[in-house]
């Protein structure tokens, strides 16, 4: 995959149909792989990679590099190109300046999984069959593909393109996905409960707005928490209110065009389920105004920009799920 | 959920009156006489979708107990469908803070014309009734802004 992606991507810049290409590069240690722009075949022999570790979402790149001189490449799997096209939707990215690789993906590693697995001094990971063989400087170990994939893989909602120019790999399918379960699970509890719990969470924030910047949806050019009269504006949390406040927020300015990526949850240092509270909203908006998935549809009205005479009412909240 | 017995508790309710409908209703239940506590607070908005969710969460912060928006009826905004917007944003918003665990019955939407100085009065006087059962509002408030 990573030769055929290589090779394409020197071909396409030999040619002059892009002057750049988005990839993916090893950042301090094999496990962390960045984000990266190739403008050389050098470079991209040198530096490009493609494997296991690379969740990364390019999507987001695109709103600044789409504006630059020349046609970029891009490589998207299929969770980034619903993020492109959710962008895409909303007059951010200039479509006719990118050329899109839609790439075959059957799912990411997440490192702090493996770490659990007592696989440490990880140095670089290949798949075969349903494992992944993890080499690290203690020698190779083998573990089941089912128990390293990253929280979003294991409930893939699709493996089919949004949006792509050409594919390197078979074109998949919308899967069927059990990724509102633990939100379920959750809305059964009682509120105190649910109070407990998400304070345990969310009160490990440091504020490092790493979820806020990775996120394709959450890239406005001036943001409310950047205002220095928010009160909050890029620091850590005072005051309890202050980490609910940034999170209602951070996750209602996303509502309804949040597509699910799971970026925000992969970036988190200090591992907060971010995805949570964005499947809420999701799991909400299907319940009360229909299945609607972000970055699917362009001709589609989003639901926080639509509505029908006859929605429903909030008090609808009142009376369901009567937990007290 | 908490029940409260501070019996001389009294809580602080903001609320969020579109100019043209429950704002003008507010002041037809004043003409009439008709009583509603003095603990709501109203600040004037000139439609119900001006109000953003960091308004309501600013209120709380700031020591609020209960929140609630009045819009005009779905179908008579002033703006003709800004009440639709809000809503549906009103909706999510609810259920995010039920899903955070933070009482649903702190917050409230109730569509109030401005011929309804009578039915603003009630809502306003049932709204207080829900809160005062509830207690203060520890859930979404912020220890820096409590007074002494
Ligand atoms: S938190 Fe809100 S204002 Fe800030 S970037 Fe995200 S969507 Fe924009
Ligand atoms: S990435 Fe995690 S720690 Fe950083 S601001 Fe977001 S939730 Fe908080
Ligand atoms: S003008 Fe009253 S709700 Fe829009």
């Amino acid at each position: 995959m990573q030769e055929a992606m290589k090779a394409r991507a020197k071909e396409l810049l030999a040619d002059g149909s892009v002057n750049r290409v988005a990839g993916w590069k090893i950042g301090e240690f094999s496990y962390d792989i960045t984000p990266a722009i190739f403008e050389t075949a050098e470079e991209i022999d040198r530096d490009f990679v493609y494997d296991d570790f690379c969740g990364a979402n390019l999507s987001k790149y695109l709103i600044s590099q789409s504006r630059k001189e020349g046609k970029i490449l891009v490589f998207l799997k299929p969770c980034d190109s619903y993020s492109f096209a959710q962008l895409l939707k909303e007059h951010r990215i200039i479509r006719e300046n990118v050329y899109i690789i839609g790439i075959e993906c059957y799912g990411k590693a997440d490192i702090n999984k493996i770490r659990e697995k007592g696989i440490d001094g990880v140095l670089g990971i290949k798949e075969s069959g349903s494992s992944f063989v993890i080499d690290s400087i203690y020698g190779e170990a083998t573990v089941p593909k089912m128990d390293v994939y990253a929280e979003r893989c294991l409930v893939c909602k699709s493996k089919k393109h949004a949006v792509y120019d050409e594919l390197i790999g078979e074109e998949g399918d919308v899967v069927p996905s059990s990724r509102f379960d633990k939100v379920a699970e959750l809305e059964a509890m009682t509120p105190d409960e649910r109070f407990e719990f998400w304070r345990g969470e969310l009160s490990r924030c440091i504020r490092c707005n790493a979820c806020r910047n990775v996120c394709p949806a959450c890239s406005c050019e001036n943001c409310v928490f950047d205002n220095p009269n928010s009160g909050i504006a890029n620091k850590a949390a005072a005051d309890s209110f202050e980490e609910n406040m940034f999170h209602i927020i951070r996750a209602f300015h996303v509502a309804g065009r949040c597509t699910d990526c799971g970026e925000c949850s992969r970036v988190c240092p200090q591992n907060i389920p971010l995805h949570l509270l964005n499947r809420k909203f999701i799991k909400d908006i299907n319940e009360f105004y229909g299945e609607y998935q972000a970055g699917e549809n362009p001709d589609e009205k989003a639901p926080l920009t639509n509505f029908t005479f006859d929605d429903c009412e909030p008090s609808i909240v009142y009376k369901r799920g009567g937990n007290q | 959920m908490q029940v409260n017995d501070n019996k001389d508790f009294q809580p602080t309710i903001v609320a969020f009156c579109c100019n043209w409908c429950s704002y003008a209703g507010a002041d037809l239940s004043g003409t009439n006489r008709l009583q509603y506590p003095a603990n709501v607070k109203i600040i004037r908005i000139p439609c119900s979708c001006r109000l953003n969710p960091i308004f309501i969460l600013r209120a709380f912060q700031r020591g609020a107990d209960g929140v609630i928006l009045c819009g005009c009826h779905p179908g008579d905004c002033h703006y003709t469908t800004g009440n639709y917007y809000a809503r549906r944003r009103m909706s999510l918003l609810f259920s995010m803070l039920d899903y955070l665990g933070i009482e649903k019955e702190r917050t409230r939407v109730e569509w109030v014309s401005a011929a309804e100085g009578a039915k603003f009065a009630a809502t306003m006087n049932e709204f207080v009734d829900a809160v005062t059962k509830l207690g203060r509002n520890h859930r979404l408030e912020d220890l820096r802004c409590k007074k002494q």
